[in-house]
């Protein structure tokens, strides 16, 4: 019950946070030109911050939707290492995942990882995707309405809420060495990569931050074994 | 922007997001990659973080950001609550950008 209870608090704390951006959202689509029908149609159906803002950022410099879409999919490009990072835990019927994707973001896939029983993932995974569907998608028409009636959320200090909430998530996935490595190799990989290469690519290119991990532990294995 | 472009970048950003969860289901893969799957999550997150915290326009960048998240570990570390990690790393970014 403790637990039910505690995915409900920050599923609602991450859509809390996340609605205030859906506001600001709003404001930035409508500002670049986009009608209101189309600004909520595309919270509720393309469903990621992080595209959704690229792509209208995009629009509003007086890129063709074309490039705007290019830039939106590739930010969009982490969500395949979500999907399969969830795999073990997700139900496994076709029909489940597929409406489940829909659902499939940063936040859902963060608190479904954190549980430290898989039993408990997939209530995670829904409580975060539903409270952040609803925030985000009631905060864009608030925003798309009526302006920046909250503030500027980098004022208020909710841009450091994501990073932060995430730490506070991927702490079970820690609690080992070889995760503790990977994390770190990802880390490294993605600061090095953000001025290099296009938004979006960095995180999926740092994925690979797994490989040299196993490899090195198959390798100290193997001399181990070797005596 | 268009309807067309609008429905092709929903369709995308799907597909995108229903590829990983459909592609094994379950299925056996070889033990190197099912090692890899094991900390792929922590690769990702790891670089999630970073990318959160200090990504701006094709640059790193300190800002308040850093100041949130550094008192935010603090209390991941110190086992505070969510809700208590996230207020500590609002707080304080909001008041480090009120003062500089």
């Amino acid at each position: 019950m403790a637990r039910r209870e505690s995915i409900l608090r920050s599923a609602v704390a991450l859509g809390a946070a996340v609605g205030v951006f859906g506001v600001s959202f709003g404001v930035i689509a409508v500002g670049a030109g986009l009608s209101i029908p189309m600004t909520c149609a595309m919270s509720a159906f393309v469903f990621t911050g992080a595209t959704q803002v690229a792509t209208v950022s995009v629009i509003d410099s007086g890129g063709s939707p074309l490039s705007a879409v290019g830039s939106g999919l590739l930010l969009g490009l982490r969500h395949v290492g979500y999907g399969l990072s969830l795999d073990r835990t997700m139900p496994r019927r076709a029909r489940r995942r597929l409406a489940a994707a829909q659902f499939l973001i940063d936040e859902s896939t963060a608190l479904a990882l954190a549980q430290t029983d898989p039993a408990d993932a997939p209530r995670a995974f829904w409580s975060a995707g539903l409270s952040v569907f609803g925030f985000w998608n009631i905060g864009t028409l608030i925003g798309a309405l009526f302006g920046s009636v909250l503030g500027d959320p980098a004022t208020l200090g909710l841009d450091a809420v994501f990073p932060a909430a995430f730490l506070a998530l991927i702490v079970p996935l820690l609690r080992e060495r070889d995760g503790r490595l990977a994390a770190a190799t990802g880390a490294v990989i993605a600061a090095v990569l953000v001025p290099l290469v296009a938004a979006g690519l960095p995180i999926v290119i740092a994925a690979l931050g797994a490989v040299p991990v196993v490899a090195l532990r198959r390798h100290t294995e193997r001399r181990e074994e070797r005596g | 922007m268009t309807w067309p472009a609008l429905v092709v970048l929903a369709a995308g950003s799907y597909a995108l997001k229903a590829a990983g969860l459909v592609v094994l289901r379950g299925r056996r893969v070889p033990p190197f990659v099912d090692e890899v799957l094991v900390l792929l999550p922590a690769a990702l997150f790891g670089a999630l973080i970073v990318v959160s915290t200090f990504g701006g326009d094709r640059a790193l960048v300190i800002d308040a950001r850093v100041a949130g998240v550094a008192a935010a570990s603090v209390a991941v570390w110190r086992r505070a609550g969510f809700v208590v990690v996230v207020l500590v790393a609002a707080a304080t970014t909001a008041l480090v950008r009120a003062i500089s």
